[in-house]
């Protein structure tokens, strides 16, 4: 097969159902996913640039934007320490119950997210085992930020600790031990060979937990308390937009939302292929 | 003797280690920090379920209005996982067995819903079938509904949990390569026989984990699905949206009777995906698994 | 500087991977340490290191106890057969590794570090390579970036685990007098290990032959290949065939027929140790090894046969030079200029010969 440029579209081979397997994706992606998207560029475009900026930029949708994204930084932040420790303790250490340890850090990718919400919110409310604890500290978790941070923490967590943890398996004793027969001492050891070989790793998780973050509604709505310009999130207001059927704004907040995702998703292609440049590998 | 100096030399750590205490507090430190985070709330879950005991725990998932969420939660994921199969086998087969122009942009597009956030997943249909939408009226003519309707559901259901299957496939296809179907060709083997008997047998562990993931998400999908729902119940209710009703009527026991059913989905889905780690993880893909 | 090792021990779990292993390395030499796969060369070359503890006994560099150093301490460059190089630095800064890790006080300057490090770029003939990344490399030229790394901290021992054993035939032949030269230039003591017997014996002033967690055999090239210290060593180094025979009051029996080979061993069941080019064939006479001859391959400059011979129709090799042209068929008689004798159990006795019959 040879485009009209003389290019070829396709390396010949002799395995059948080329046409049919690739007609069959590429139909069903643009059903699914390409024309609904779709969609919401073509009801942007409708607004016309004044229109639409005027609709991103209004006050309250700037707030919550700024909540949604400060929040998820935060999560990715504590993620990024966390996780590093997480995948260290379970590929270097031998613990009871590692392995046990290790399945459960997919709870949150399995469990349902208006779960975790609800249990979120019931645990740290100010009558919740640990919002009495923490209303005792003179601190409020729940209807605040810093129960978004604490929901999002929750959902973005396996991403920097899956990410770190097949690079961490891989990495060679040897490196260490050449390390220390050239006189470096443990912390010089993890600080200027380990670390530093983690770092294209832990910027994927970090982007992959952010972008995750970013987005996240169900687990966030029941302990944020939802207060406009307090503890509402971008993707809630969405929804509250839709329901005033106040489609446009919901749109043109949807627009800033997806522009944020798609640069954290080049992000994070760029990270991995400096990496690969480098390092010769991910 | 000549080993009084290693009397205290011979306890020493390998180099490749950090002391006793040291290991013992980071993984105390991590441990609580996963038993903070992960455990708690799964067992506030079980907790504030079973507060009203067995009785009212049962009466709660026996109400109807639980009931008709269960069962469209079932029908949901009975359409979704099965329509994703397909598509990850046939995206699988085109990405991993062909080389082609514009092959790193499809996959990247295969990827895209899971960087979009699960309400502009739904906000999109919206966008595109509701009443405002741009083939709304359209479909009004025609009596057609897909919003607040079961159709929105799963078409929003299927957009979440589109990749699953793919990116589980993919990987593992490019690292098996295509020598064992070609064997296959040249043994007289045709197109749909080399699928069924060679290719198909290869990824079949994979395939079931990427299935067991598409499911855990479709049954416990909530942003996407309660934009398109309406929230009708009886109707258009799934269980996660049923238990967010419960729970905004105080009705928290209900809730969390609901809720703990989708926690135990996701302890199964837990525990199945462990298990296919650990037996069949060789099977799966390297690149895949997470 | 000179490196003793007394009666070391290392177990690991149950089973022992060295068993009371003594050597004396001399200043400045280049030693081998040879033998197949788990016989402990690798153990020892890491507990030299202090890369691993002894179970028991001691290493000494020079007049100072090592043993209860720990590896940073020890001072040694120590060359990883997969190189281990950091692949997110610099071949600069993978040289430089070792001296900017230093405590400040003993740290050089930013300056002298880079310094040294083009000046043993240059030794090791890389050159304008300094700002590539060991991916941007290939094997031959990472090994030797990893010898630079090994040798900017001024070891005091210079330690290389099968250091060539990752490359190719060629590339190896070339770091091998590449490393005998610098070896020469920089004086280091220097240990290494591998399981090439070629690669001993051309590279090493000595070689440590082990197996099962022992030394055999310690020596020159001539040593290790003349006077094998036991079975173990004659057949791991170059080829051998093995004879079962007895002896009888100093002279060597194959089943009934006496050899004129004499030894000066006790009497019972032996072995009779052979190398291909150490035997002749001969005119049939009454002291001669008999045998049939099986096969006949030609080899290069030499052709080899084949042959079964005693009862129990046992194969030896036979290497002569290939312009000796006469026919090789059927019956033949052979013997032996050089081989050795090992008494089945005669315990730690052995016995041998040269020019026997002569």
């Amino acid at each position: 097969m040879t485009s009209a440029l003389g290019l070829p579209l396709r390396r010949p081979s002799v395995l059948p159902g080329f046409g049919l397997a690739l007609g069959f994706t590429l139909v069903y992606l643009g059903l699914v996913v390409l024309v609904p998207l779709a969609a919401l560029v073509l009801k942007t475009a409708g607004l016309g640039w004044a229109g639409f900026w005027a609709l991103a930029t209004d006050p309250r949708t700037l707030s919550a934007l700024r909540l949604s994204f400060g929040t998820a930084l935060a999560a990715a932040a504590i993620n990024l320490v966390f996780g590093l420790l997480v995948a260290w303790v379970l590929v270097r250490y031998d613990f009871p119950g590692r392995r046990l340890v290790d399945a459960m850090i997919d709870l949150p990718f399995a469990l349902p997210t208006a779960v975790a919400g609800i249990a979120l919110a019931s645990l740290y409310a100010p009558n919740g085992p640990i919002g009495a604890l923490a209303a005792m500290a003179g601190l409020r978790i729940a209807f605040t930020p810093l129960g978004i941070v604490v929901a999002l923490t929750f959902v973005s967590l396996p991403f920097v600790v899956r990410t770190i943890q097949p690079v961490l398996e891989e990495i060679d004793r040897e490196l260490e031990e050449a390390a220390a027969t050239l006189g470096a001492g443990r912390l010089a050891t993890l600080r200027r060979v380990i670390l530093p070989t983690l770092v294209p790793a832990m910027l994927t998780g970090f982007a992959l937990a952010l972008a995750r973050a970013v987005g996240e509604y169900g687990s966030v709505i029941f302990i944020a308390g939802n207060i406009p310009y307090v503890s509402e999130i971008a993707p809630l207001l969405i929804v509250i937009r839709l329901e005033e059927f106040h489609y446009q704004a919901a749109t043109a907040l949807a627009c800033d939302m997806l522009a944020v995702s798609f640069a954290l998703l080049l992000a994070i292609n760029l990270v991995q292929a400096w990496s690969r440049g480098r390092f010769g590998h991910v | 003797m000549s080993d009084v100096a290693l009397a205290a030399g011979g306890a020493v750590r390998p180099v490749t280690t950090e002391t006793r205490a040291v290991r013992r507090a980071l993984v105390a430190a991590a441990v609580v920090f996963l038993a903070l985070f992960l455990v708690l709330p799964l067992a506030a879950v079980f907790a504030e379920a079973f507060r009203a005991g067995l009785a009212g725990y049962l009466a709660a998932i026996r109400e109807p209005d639980a009931l008709a969420a269960i069962r469209l939660t079932l029908l949901v994921a009975a359409i979704a996982c099965p329509a994703n199969l397909v598509f990850g086998l046939a995206a699988a087969w085109a990405v991993a067995k062909f080389e082609f122009r514009g092959k790193s942009l499809l996959v990247t597009l295969i990827d895209l819903p899971f960087s979009i956030s699960p309400v502009i997943s739904g906000l999109v249909y919206v966008l595109l079938f509701g009443a405002q939408g741009l083939l709304g009226p359209w479909l009004k003519a025609h009596g057609i509904e897909i919003i607040f309707a079961v159709p929105g559901i799963v078409l929003a259901t299927i957009f979440v949990t589109l990749p699953f299957v793919a990116r589980e496939l993919i990987p593992l296809m490019q690292e098996q390569g295509s020598g064992d179907e070609e064997a296959a060709l040249s043994l007289g083997a045709g197109g749909w026989k080399v699928f069924f008997l060679v290719t198909l047998p290869n990824v079949k562990w994979a395939l079931l984990y990427g299935v067991l993931l598409c499911n855990a998400r479709a049954m416990g999908e909530f942003g996407a699905v309660s934009v398109v729902s309406g929230h009708i119940r009886s109707l258009t209710n799934t269980m996660p949206l049923q238990v967010e009703i419960l729970y905004n009527e105080y009705n928290f026991a209900a809730a969390f009777a609901v809720a703990s059913l989708l926690a135990g989905l996701a302890l199964v889905t837990l525990v199945l995906k462990s298990v296919l780690e650990w037996r069949y993880g060789h099977a799966l893909s390297a690149a895949g698994r997470h | 500087m000179q490196i003793r090792i007394q009666n070391l021990r290392k177990d690991f779990a149950a089973t022992a991977a060295l068993r009371d292993v003594s050597l004396e390395v001399r200043s400045g030499e280049l030693i081998a340490l040879l033998g197949p796969s788990g016989s402990g060369k690798t153990t020892l070359l890491r507990l030299i290191a202090g890369l691993e503890r002894p179970t028991h006994g001691r290493i000494f560099f020079g007049e100072e106890d090592a043993s209860s150093l720990s590896v940073q301490e020890r001072n040694v460059g120590f060359v990883f057969q997969h190189y281990a190089l950091f692949r997110h630095m610099s071949v600069l800064d993978n040289i430089g590794f070792g001296l900017r890790v230093r405590p400040r006080a003993r740290r050089p300057s930013r300056n002298a570090i880079r310094a040294r490090a083009l000046e043993l770029l240059d030794l090791v003939q890389l050159s304008g390579l300094e700002e590539r990344f060991p991916s941007q490399l290939s094997g031959g030229q990472r090994q030797r970036v990893a010898l630079a790394r090994a040798l900017a901290i001024e070891p005091r021992v210079l330690l290389l685990d099968e250091p060539f054993g990752a490359l190719d035939a060629k590339v190896r032949k070339d770091l091998r007098r590449w490393l005998r030269d610098i070896h020469d230039r920089t004086g280091h003591t220097t240990v290494f290990v591998t399981h090439d017997q070629d690669e001993a014996l051309e590279l090493a002033d000595r070689v440590v032959v082990m197996s099962n967690g022992r030394i055999d055999q310690v020596g020159t090239a001539d040593e290790i290949y003349e006077q094998p210290a036991s079975p173990a060593v004659f057949s791991f180094i170059g080829e051998s065939s093995v004879l079962p025979v007895q002896v009888k009051r100093g002279w060597i029996y194959l089943d009934d027929r006496a050899l004129d080979l004499r030894v000066d061993c006790p009497d019972g069941p032996a072995e009779l140790y052979l190398r291909p080019h150490d035997i002749d064939v001969v005119e049939s006479h009454a002291g001669a090894i008999p045998g049939i001859v099986s096969a006949v391959r030609r080899q290069g400059g030499i052709r080899r046969l084949e042959l079964e011979t005693g009862a129990r129709r046992t194969r030896v090799e036979v290497a002569i030079p290939a312009d000796q042209t006469r026919s090789f068929a059927g019956r033949v008689s052979l013997r032996p200029r050089r081989w050795r004798v090992y008494p089945l159990n005669g315990g730690g006795l052995q016995s041998g010969g040269d020019q026997a019959g002569a």
